[in-house]
Protein backbone atom coordinates (compact mmCIF):
# COMPACT_ATOMS: atom_id res chain seq x y z
CA UNK A 1 0.00 0.00 0.00
CA UNK A 2 2.65 2.63 0.82
CA UNK A 3 4.26 1.53 -2.22
CA UNK A 4 1.54 3.03 -4.01
CA UNK A 5 0.68 5.63 -1.75
CA UNK A 6 4.44 7.13 -2.22
CA UNK A 7 3.91 7.26 -6.40
CA UNK A 8 1.13 10.03 -6.02
CA UNK A 9 2.60 12.69 -8.77
CA UNK A 10 1.71 9.87 -11.23
CA UNK A 11 -1.57 9.30 -10.23
CA UNK A 12 -2.39 12.79 -9.63
CA UNK A 13 -0.73 13.47 -13.35
CA UNK A 14 -3.08 11.03 -14.42
CA UNK A 15 -5.97 12.31 -12.53
CA UNK A 16 -5.49 15.70 -14.42
CA UNK A 17 -5.49 13.74 -17.61
CA UNK A 18 -9.15 12.57 -16.29
CA UNK A 19 -10.21 15.85 -15.72
CA UNK A 20 -9.07 17.37 -18.80
CA UNK A 21 -10.64 14.77 -20.88
CA UNK A 22 -13.64 15.13 -18.46
CA UNK A 23 -13.79 19.40 -19.20
CA UNK A 24 -12.91 19.28 -23.12
CA UNK A 25 -16.07 16.08 -23.37
CA UNK A 26 -18.12 17.52 -21.37
CA UNK A 27 -18.01 21.06 -23.32
CA UNK A 28 -18.32 19.39 -26.85
CA UNK A 29 -21.24 17.48 -25.40
CA UNK A 30 -23.12 20.31 -24.29
CA UNK A 31 -22.63 22.76 -27.63
CA UNK A 32 -24.43 19.09 -29.46
CA UNK A 33 -26.44 18.84 -27.48
CA UNK A 34 -28.00 22.00 -27.41
CA UNK A 35 -27.77 22.09 -31.42
CA UNK A 36 -29.12 19.08 -31.80
CA UNK A 37 -32.11 19.45 -28.80
CA UNK A 38 -32.99 22.43 -30.58
CA UNK A 39 -33.12 21.07 -33.29
CA UNK A 40 -35.30 18.32 -32.49
CA UNK A 41 -37.55 20.65 -31.62
CA UNK A 42 -37.62 22.95 -34.79
CA UNK A 43 -40.92 23.38 -36.33
CA UNK A 44 -39.17 21.96 -39.59
CA UNK A 45 -39.95 18.00 -40.38
CA UNK A 46 -36.24 17.90 -42.29
CA UNK A 47 -34.34 19.93 -39.05
CA UNK A 48 -35.88 17.59 -36.53
CA UNK A 49 -35.09 14.44 -38.73
CA UNK A 50 -31.69 15.73 -38.62
CA UNK A 51 -32.00 16.23 -35.10
CA UNK A 52 -32.99 12.40 -34.61
CA UNK A 53 -31.01 10.84 -36.95
CA UNK A 54 -27.79 12.04 -34.61
CA UNK A 55 -29.51 11.43 -31.54
CA UNK A 56 -30.04 7.65 -32.80
CA UNK A 57 -27.23 7.09 -33.99
CA UNK A 58 -24.30 7.89 -31.40
CA UNK A 59 -26.94 6.90 -28.50
CA UNK A 60 -26.91 3.28 -29.98
CA UNK A 61 -23.07 3.42 -30.62
CA UNK A 62 -21.15 2.34 -28.09
CA UNK A 63 -18.14 4.82 -27.04
CA UNK A 64 -15.36 2.65 -27.35
CA UNK A 65 -16.96 1.14 -30.29
CA UNK A 66 -16.78 4.95 -31.44
CA UNK A 67 -13.76 5.49 -30.28
CA UNK A 68 -11.74 2.37 -31.72
CA UNK A 69 -13.24 3.41 -35.54
CA UNK A 70 -11.72 7.37 -34.77
CA UNK A 71 -9.02 5.85 -33.63
CA UNK A 72 -8.03 2.84 -35.98
CA UNK A 73 -10.35 2.82 -38.94
CA UNK A 74 -10.23 6.14 -39.56
CA UNK A 75 -6.36 6.95 -40.18
CA UNK A 76 -6.81 4.41 -42.86
CA UNK A 77 -9.27 6.75 -45.49
CA UNK A 78 -7.26 9.36 -44.52
CA UNK A 79 -8.24 11.10 -41.24
CA UNK A 80 -5.49 10.90 -38.55
CA UNK A 81 -6.43 12.38 -35.33
CA UNK A 82 -4.27 12.44 -32.11
CA UNK A 83 -5.61 10.05 -29.26
CA UNK A 84 -6.68 13.05 -27.10
CA UNK A 85 -8.67 14.37 -29.68
CA UNK A 86 -10.36 10.94 -30.50
CA UNK A 87 -10.92 10.37 -27.09
CA UNK A 88 -12.94 14.21 -26.39
CA UNK A 89 -14.40 13.31 -30.19
CA UNK A 90 -16.31 10.26 -29.02
CA UNK A 91 -17.18 11.17 -25.53
CA UNK A 92 -18.72 14.26 -26.44
CA UNK A 93 -20.33 12.89 -29.58
CA UNK A 94 -21.97 9.65 -27.43
CA UNK A 95 -22.83 12.20 -24.33
CA UNK A 96 -23.94 14.90 -26.64
CA UNK A 97 -26.61 12.60 -27.98
CA UNK A 98 -28.38 11.57 -24.53
CA UNK A 99 -27.71 15.55 -23.96
CA UNK A 100 -29.63 16.43 -26.65
CA UNK A 101 -32.82 14.42 -25.91
CA UNK A 102 -32.44 16.04 -22.24
CA UNK A 103 -32.05 19.84 -23.69
CA UNK A 104 -35.15 18.58 -26.38
CA UNK A 105 -37.57 17.27 -23.38
CA UNK A 106 -36.71 20.40 -21.24
CA UNK A 107 -37.86 22.81 -23.56
CA UNK A 108 -40.60 21.27 -24.17
CA UNK A 109 -41.62 20.53 -20.59
CA UNK A 110 -41.67 24.56 -20.52
CA UNK A 111 -45.34 25.51 -19.82
CA UNK A 112 -47.51 26.25 -23.27
CA UNK A 113 -48.46 29.42 -21.74
CA UNK A 114 -44.98 30.95 -21.72
CA UNK A 115 -44.23 29.88 -25.84
CA UNK A 116 -47.69 31.80 -26.35
CA UNK A 117 -46.62 34.32 -24.06
CA UNK A 118 -43.99 35.44 -25.93
CA UNK A 119 -45.69 35.40 -29.35
CA UNK A 120 -48.41 37.97 -28.03
CA UNK A 121 -45.39 40.00 -27.08
CA UNK A 122 -44.53 39.75 -30.79
CA UNK A 123 -40.78 38.15 -29.60
CA UNK A 124 -38.47 37.41 -32.47
CA UNK A 125 -37.30 33.61 -32.22
CA UNK A 126 -34.34 34.25 -31.05
CA UNK A 127 -35.73 36.52 -28.28
CA UNK A 128 -38.32 33.75 -27.57
CA UNK A 129 -35.60 31.41 -26.51
CA UNK A 130 -33.35 34.00 -25.42
CA UNK A 131 -35.08 35.27 -23.03
CA UNK A 132 -37.88 32.97 -21.84
CA UNK A 133 -37.73 29.21 -22.88
CA UNK A 134 -34.46 28.53 -22.00
CA UNK A 135 -33.82 30.33 -18.61
CA UNK A 136 -36.56 28.09 -17.26
CA UNK A 137 -35.62 25.34 -19.57
CA UNK A 138 -32.02 25.05 -17.82
CA UNK A 139 -33.40 24.80 -14.71
CA UNK A 140 -34.73 21.69 -15.83
CA UNK A 141 -31.80 20.17 -18.03
CA UNK A 142 -29.40 20.68 -14.59
CA UNK A 143 -30.02 17.51 -12.85
CA UNK A 144 -29.71 14.98 -16.08
CA UNK A 145 -26.84 17.03 -17.52
CA UNK A 146 -25.02 16.42 -13.74
CA UNK A 147 -25.90 12.70 -13.82
CA UNK A 148 -24.47 12.96 -17.73
CA UNK A 149 -21.38 14.79 -16.35
CA UNK A 150 -20.87 11.61 -14.15
CA UNK A 151 -21.24 8.77 -16.51
CA UNK A 152 -19.23 10.83 -18.85
CA UNK A 153 -16.22 11.18 -16.40
CA UNK A 154 -16.53 7.64 -15.89
CA UNK A 155 -16.52 6.55 -19.24
CA UNK A 156 -13.36 8.75 -19.74
CA UNK A 157 -11.90 5.54 -18.21
CA UNK A 158 -11.89 3.80 -21.76
CA UNK A 159 -9.45 6.03 -23.14
CA UNK A 160 -6.65 4.46 -21.61
CA UNK A 161 -7.65 1.38 -24.13
CA UNK A 162 -6.02 3.82 -26.76
CA UNK A 163 -3.20 4.58 -25.04
CA UNK A 164 -4.04 7.89 -23.65
CA UNK A 165 -2.46 8.11 -19.94
CA UNK A 166 -5.32 8.94 -18.02
CA UNK A 167 -5.59 7.67 -14.56
CA UNK A 168 -6.42 4.46 -15.31
CA UNK A 169 -3.75 3.56 -17.56
CA UNK A 170 -1.47 5.03 -15.05
CA UNK A 171 -2.89 2.33 -12.79
CA UNK A 172 -1.74 -0.10 -15.29
CA UNK A 173 1.81 1.12 -15.16
CA UNK A 174 1.99 0.94 -11.43
CA UNK A 175 0.67 -2.11 -11.41
CA UNK A 176 3.24 -3.40 -13.58
CA UNK A 177 6.00 -1.60 -11.57
CA UNK A 178 4.80 -2.45 -7.72
CA UNK A 179 2.67 -5.49 -8.22
CA UNK A 180 0.50 -4.69 -6.01
CA UNK A 181 -2.85 -5.08 -8.24
CA UNK A 182 -5.33 -4.82 -5.30
CA UNK A 183 -4.06 -1.66 -3.35
CA UNK A 184 -3.33 0.61 -7.23
CA UNK A 185 -7.20 -0.50 -7.80
CA UNK A 186 -8.71 0.62 -4.66
CA UNK A 187 -6.70 3.50 -4.55
CA UNK A 188 -7.83 4.56 -8.01
CA UNK A 189 -11.54 4.07 -6.89
CA UNK A 190 -11.21 6.21 -4.56
CA UNK A 191 -9.83 9.08 -6.45
CA UNK A 192 -12.70 8.55 -9.18
CA UNK A 193 -15.42 8.50 -6.06
CA UNK A 194 -13.88 11.98 -4.98
CA UNK A 195 -14.12 13.11 -8.63
CA UNK A 196 -17.37 11.99 -9.13
CA UNK A 197 -18.33 13.69 -5.70
CA UNK A 198 -16.98 17.49 -6.43
CA UNK A 199 -18.72 17.13 -9.27
CA UNK A 200 -21.71 16.48 -8.08
CA UNK A 201 -21.41 19.24 -5.41
CA UNK A 202 -20.52 21.43 -8.11
CA UNK A 203 -24.12 20.79 -10.48
CA UNK A 204 -25.99 21.08 -6.74
CA UNK A 205 -24.19 24.41 -6.59
CA UNK A 206 -25.56 24.80 -9.80
CA UNK A 207 -28.89 24.29 -9.86
CA UNK A 208 -29.37 26.33 -6.58
CA UNK A 209 -28.23 29.20 -8.68
CA UNK A 210 -30.47 28.43 -11.40
CA UNK A 211 -33.46 28.05 -8.95
CA UNK A 212 -32.64 31.68 -7.19
CA UNK A 213 -32.18 32.88 -10.79
CA UNK A 214 -35.79 32.02 -11.39
CA UNK A 215 -37.07 33.27 -7.93
CA UNK A 216 -37.72 29.78 -6.92
CA UNK A 217 -35.94 29.72 -3.93
CA UNK A 218 -34.99 33.25 -1.64
CA UNK A 219 -31.31 34.66 -2.61
CA UNK A 220 -28.69 35.36 -0.19
CA UNK A 221 -30.37 39.33 0.12
CA UNK A 222 -33.69 38.20 0.14
CA UNK A 223 -32.83 35.55 2.83
CA UNK A 224 -31.16 37.97 4.86
CA UNK A 225 -34.27 40.52 5.13
CA UNK A 226 -36.18 37.61 5.71
CA UNK A 227 -34.16 36.95 8.74
CA UNK A 228 -34.18 40.44 9.96
CA UNK A 229 -38.07 40.13 9.77
CA UNK A 230 -37.91 37.36 11.52
CA UNK A 231 -36.17 38.85 14.28
CA UNK A 232 -38.16 42.10 14.37
CA UNK A 233 -41.08 40.35 15.34
CA UNK B 1 -7.43 2.24 -48.98
CA UNK B 2 -11.14 1.70 -50.25
CA UNK B 3 -13.89 -0.27 -48.73
CA UNK B 4 -13.87 -4.06 -49.38
CA UNK B 5 -17.25 -6.03 -49.54
CA UNK B 6 -14.79 -9.34 -50.46
CA UNK B 7 -12.65 -8.62 -47.51
CA UNK B 8 -16.15 -7.70 -45.29
CA UNK B 9 -17.85 -11.08 -46.04
CA UNK B 10 -14.97 -13.26 -45.13
CA UNK B 11 -14.37 -11.42 -41.68
CA UNK B 12 -18.51 -11.46 -40.93
CA UNK B 13 -18.83 -14.99 -39.40
CA UNK B 14 -16.16 -13.87 -36.91
CA UNK B 15 -17.72 -10.94 -36.02
CA UNK B 16 -21.18 -12.55 -35.90
CA UNK B 17 -19.47 -15.39 -32.82
CA UNK B 18 -18.31 -12.15 -31.03
CA UNK B 19 -21.74 -10.57 -31.31
CA UNK B 20 -23.08 -14.00 -29.43
CA UNK B 21 -20.42 -13.50 -26.89
CA UNK B 22 -21.58 -9.70 -26.23
CA UNK B 23 -24.96 -10.62 -25.83
CA UNK B 24 -24.61 -13.60 -23.38
CA UNK B 25 -22.90 -11.52 -21.38
CA UNK B 26 -25.14 -8.93 -21.50
CA UNK B 27 -27.72 -11.12 -20.94
CA UNK B 28 -26.68 -12.81 -17.97
CA UNK B 29 -24.74 -9.66 -16.45
CA UNK B 30 -28.63 -8.07 -16.76
CA UNK B 31 -29.67 -11.27 -15.01
CA UNK B 32 -27.33 -10.52 -11.80
CA UNK B 33 -27.93 -6.53 -11.88
CA UNK B 34 -31.89 -7.60 -11.60
CA UNK B 35 -31.36 -9.67 -8.94
CA UNK B 36 -28.51 -7.78 -6.68
CA UNK B 37 -30.35 -4.37 -7.49
CA UNK B 38 -33.62 -5.94 -6.19
CA UNK B 39 -31.60 -6.70 -3.08
CA UNK B 40 -30.16 -3.17 -2.67
CA UNK B 41 -33.25 -1.41 -3.26
CA UNK B 42 -34.99 -3.94 -0.41
CA UNK B 43 -31.67 -3.34 1.79
CA UNK B 44 -32.41 0.62 0.98
CA UNK B 45 -35.98 0.01 3.25
CA UNK B 46 -34.37 -1.72 6.07
CA UNK B 47 -35.17 -0.38 9.66
CA UNK B 48 -31.75 -0.56 10.79
CA UNK B 49 -29.55 3.06 10.27
CA UNK B 50 -26.12 1.06 9.72
CA UNK B 51 -27.79 -1.34 7.41
CA UNK B 52 -29.46 1.74 5.48
CA UNK B 53 -26.35 3.87 5.11
CA UNK B 54 -24.02 1.10 4.30
CA UNK B 55 -25.75 0.23 1.44
CA UNK B 56 -26.34 3.92 0.48
CA UNK B 57 -22.67 4.38 0.53
CA UNK B 58 -21.81 1.58 -1.08
CA UNK B 59 -24.35 1.68 -4.14
CA UNK B 60 -22.88 5.28 -4.66
CA UNK B 61 -19.66 4.59 -4.60
CA UNK B 62 -19.72 1.54 -7.26
CA UNK B 63 -22.34 3.89 -9.33
CA UNK B 64 -19.54 7.10 -9.37
CA UNK B 65 -16.64 4.61 -10.54
CA UNK B 66 -15.78 3.70 -13.56
CA UNK B 67 -16.77 0.13 -14.91
CA UNK B 68 -13.49 -0.69 -16.93
CA UNK B 69 -11.77 -0.16 -13.28
CA UNK B 70 -14.75 -2.21 -11.07
CA UNK B 71 -13.42 -5.11 -14.19
CA UNK B 72 -9.76 -4.67 -13.87
CA UNK B 73 -10.00 -4.94 -10.07
CA UNK B 74 -12.32 -7.97 -10.01
CA UNK B 75 -9.91 -9.64 -12.50
CA UNK B 76 -6.83 -9.25 -10.89
CA UNK B 77 -8.18 -8.68 -7.21
CA UNK B 78 -10.47 -11.47 -7.01
CA UNK B 79 -7.58 -14.43 -8.17
CA UNK B 80 -5.49 -12.65 -5.30
CA UNK B 81 -8.31 -13.75 -2.85
CA UNK B 82 -8.35 -17.10 -3.96
CA UNK B 83 -11.73 -17.02 -6.43
CA UNK B 84 -10.50 -17.55 -10.20
CA UNK B 85 -13.24 -17.18 -12.58
CA UNK B 86 -13.00 -17.30 -16.57
CA UNK B 87 -12.66 -13.94 -18.31
CA UNK B 88 -16.37 -14.24 -19.24
CA UNK B 89 -17.46 -15.10 -15.53
CA UNK B 90 -15.84 -12.37 -14.26
CA UNK B 91 -17.48 -9.66 -16.79
CA UNK B 92 -20.99 -10.97 -15.89
CA UNK B 93 -19.85 -9.96 -12.35
CA UNK B 94 -18.47 -7.12 -12.98
CA UNK B 95 -20.76 -5.73 -15.36
CA UNK B 96 -23.98 -7.19 -13.55
CA UNK B 97 -22.43 -5.76 -9.96
CA UNK B 98 -22.22 -2.10 -11.88
CA UNK B 99 -25.28 -2.35 -13.17
CA UNK B 100 -26.92 -3.30 -9.85
CA UNK B 101 -26.42 0.16 -8.99
CA UNK B 102 -28.67 1.41 -11.42
CA UNK B 103 -31.73 -0.82 -10.89
CA UNK B 104 -31.74 -0.68 -7.49
CA UNK B 105 -32.27 3.54 -7.83
CA UNK B 106 -35.11 2.13 -10.36
CA UNK B 107 -36.75 -0.40 -8.21
CA UNK B 108 -36.54 2.20 -5.44
CA UNK B 109 -38.30 4.84 -7.08
CA UNK B 110 -41.04 1.68 -7.88
CA UNK B 111 -41.41 0.87 -4.19
CA UNK B 112 -41.96 4.62 -2.60
CA UNK B 113 -44.93 4.60 -5.51
CA UNK B 114 -46.69 2.38 -3.64
CA UNK B 115 -49.79 3.70 -1.80
CA UNK B 116 -48.77 3.53 2.00
CA UNK B 117 -52.14 2.04 2.42
CA UNK B 118 -50.92 -1.18 0.79
CA UNK B 119 -47.89 -0.73 3.62
CA UNK B 120 -50.83 -0.46 5.99
CA UNK B 121 -53.14 -2.79 5.02
CA UNK B 122 -50.51 -5.35 5.37
CA UNK B 123 -49.30 -4.55 8.42
CA UNK B 124 -53.40 -4.80 9.46
CA UNK B 125 -53.20 -8.28 8.18
CA UNK B 126 -50.29 -8.88 10.19
CA UNK B 127 -48.71 -10.50 7.22
CA UNK B 128 -44.88 -12.30 7.63
CA UNK B 129 -42.35 -9.69 6.07
CA UNK B 130 -42.02 -12.24 3.21
CA UNK B 131 -45.28 -12.12 2.28
CA UNK B 132 -45.01 -8.29 2.90
CA UNK B 133 -42.55 -8.09 -0.24
CA UNK B 134 -43.47 -10.92 -2.39
CA UNK B 135 -46.81 -10.96 -2.27
CA UNK B 136 -47.74 -7.21 -2.14
CA UNK B 137 -45.26 -4.38 -2.39
CA UNK B 138 -42.89 -6.11 -5.14
CA UNK B 139 -45.17 -7.56 -7.77
CA UNK B 140 -46.77 -3.80 -7.87
CA UNK B 141 -43.28 -1.95 -7.73
CA UNK B 142 -41.85 -4.18 -10.15
CA UNK B 143 -44.29 -3.74 -13.07
CA UNK B 144 -44.80 -0.32 -12.85
CA UNK B 145 -40.71 -0.06 -13.19
CA UNK B 146 -40.19 -2.49 -16.11
CA UNK B 147 -39.91 -0.39 -18.89
CA UNK B 148 -37.27 1.77 -17.02
CA UNK B 149 -35.63 -1.10 -16.39
CA UNK B 150 -35.08 -2.37 -19.95
CA UNK B 151 -33.40 0.80 -20.62
CA UNK B 152 -30.12 -0.43 -18.91
CA UNK B 153 -30.46 -3.63 -20.72
CA UNK B 154 -29.11 -1.04 -23.46
CA UNK B 155 -27.00 0.58 -21.82
CA UNK B 156 -25.67 -2.71 -21.06
CA UNK B 157 -25.42 -3.90 -24.34
CA UNK B 158 -22.90 -0.63 -25.10
CA UNK B 159 -21.02 -1.32 -22.35
CA UNK B 160 -20.07 -5.17 -23.16
CA UNK B 161 -17.05 -3.38 -25.11
CA UNK B 162 -15.28 -2.39 -22.25
CA UNK B 163 -14.89 -6.76 -21.46
CA UNK B 164 -12.56 -6.79 -24.03
CA UNK B 165 -10.06 -5.33 -21.84
CA UNK B 166 -10.06 -8.26 -19.58
CA UNK B 167 -9.81 -10.38 -22.54
CA UNK B 168 -13.77 -11.53 -23.13
CA UNK B 169 -13.71 -12.38 -27.10
CA UNK B 170 -16.29 -10.45 -27.45
CA UNK B 171 -17.13 -8.31 -30.58
CA UNK B 172 -14.74 -5.36 -30.76
CA UNK B 173 -12.30 -7.98 -29.44
CA UNK B 174 -12.85 -10.26 -32.77
CA UNK B 175 -12.88 -7.30 -34.96
CA UNK B 176 -9.66 -5.64 -33.39
CA UNK B 177 -7.92 -9.25 -33.55
CA UNK B 178 -8.90 -9.50 -36.91
CA UNK B 179 -7.69 -5.75 -37.87
CA UNK B 180 -4.02 -6.65 -36.19
CA UNK B 181 -3.64 -10.06 -38.29
CA UNK B 182 -5.09 -8.29 -41.90
CA UNK B 183 -4.12 -4.72 -40.86
CA UNK B 184 -7.38 -3.79 -42.24
CA UNK B 185 -9.69 -1.83 -39.27
CA UNK B 186 -11.42 -0.30 -41.41
CA UNK B 187 -14.00 -2.62 -42.26
CA UNK B 188 -14.50 -4.39 -39.11
CA UNK B 189 -14.54 -1.69 -36.60
CA UNK B 190 -17.47 -0.50 -39.13
CA UNK B 191 -18.97 -3.61 -39.29
CA UNK B 192 -19.04 -3.56 -35.46
CA UNK B 193 -20.57 0.11 -35.12
CA UNK B 194 -23.17 -1.14 -37.55
CA UNK B 195 -24.07 -3.91 -35.69
CA UNK B 196 -23.46 -2.19 -32.59
CA UNK B 197 -26.54 0.42 -33.91
CA UNK B 198 -28.40 -2.20 -35.57
CA UNK B 199 -28.96 -4.54 -32.42
CA UNK B 200 -29.55 -1.27 -29.92
CA UNK B 201 -32.43 0.25 -32.16
CA UNK B 202 -33.72 -3.32 -32.81
CA UNK B 203 -33.85 -3.76 -28.98
CA UNK B 204 -35.35 -0.10 -28.72
CA UNK B 205 -38.05 -0.37 -30.52
CA UNK B 206 -38.87 -3.83 -28.65
CA UNK B 207 -38.90 -1.75 -25.32
CA UNK B 208 -41.26 0.42 -26.82
CA UNK B 209 -43.60 -1.97 -27.16
CA UNK B 210 -43.14 -3.02 -23.92
CA UNK B 211 -43.47 0.28 -22.35
CA UNK B 212 -46.89 0.33 -24.58
CA UNK B 213 -47.99 -3.05 -22.65
CA UNK B 214 -47.22 -2.36 -19.17
CA UNK B 215 -46.67 1.98 -18.83
CA UNK B 216 -50.76 2.58 -18.47
CA UNK B 217 -51.52 0.61 -15.78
Amino acid sequence: MSDVLSSYPLLLRGAWVTIQLTVYGSALALVLAFVFGLMGGARSAWVRAVGRVYVEFFRGTATLVLMYWLFYALPLIGFRFAPMFAAVLALGLNVGAYGAEVVRGAVKAVPKAQFEATIALNMRPWQRLRRVLLPQAVALMLPPFGNLLIELMKGSAVVSLISIADLMLRAQQLRQSTGQTTAVFLVILVIYFVIAQVLQLLVRYMERRADIMLGRRPGRAARSALDTLGAAK
Amino acid sequence: MIWDWHFAGKILPDLLRGLVVTVEATLLGYAVALVLGLLWAVLRRSPSRVVNQVVRWVVEFIRSTPLLVQLFFLFFALPSIGLTFSALVTGVIGLGVHYSSYTSEVYRAGIADVPAGQWEATTALNLPRRRVWFGVVLPQAVRKVIPTLGNYLIAMFKDSPLLLAITVPEMLHSAYDVGAKSLRFLEPMTIVGVLFVIVSVLSSLLLRRLEFRYGNN
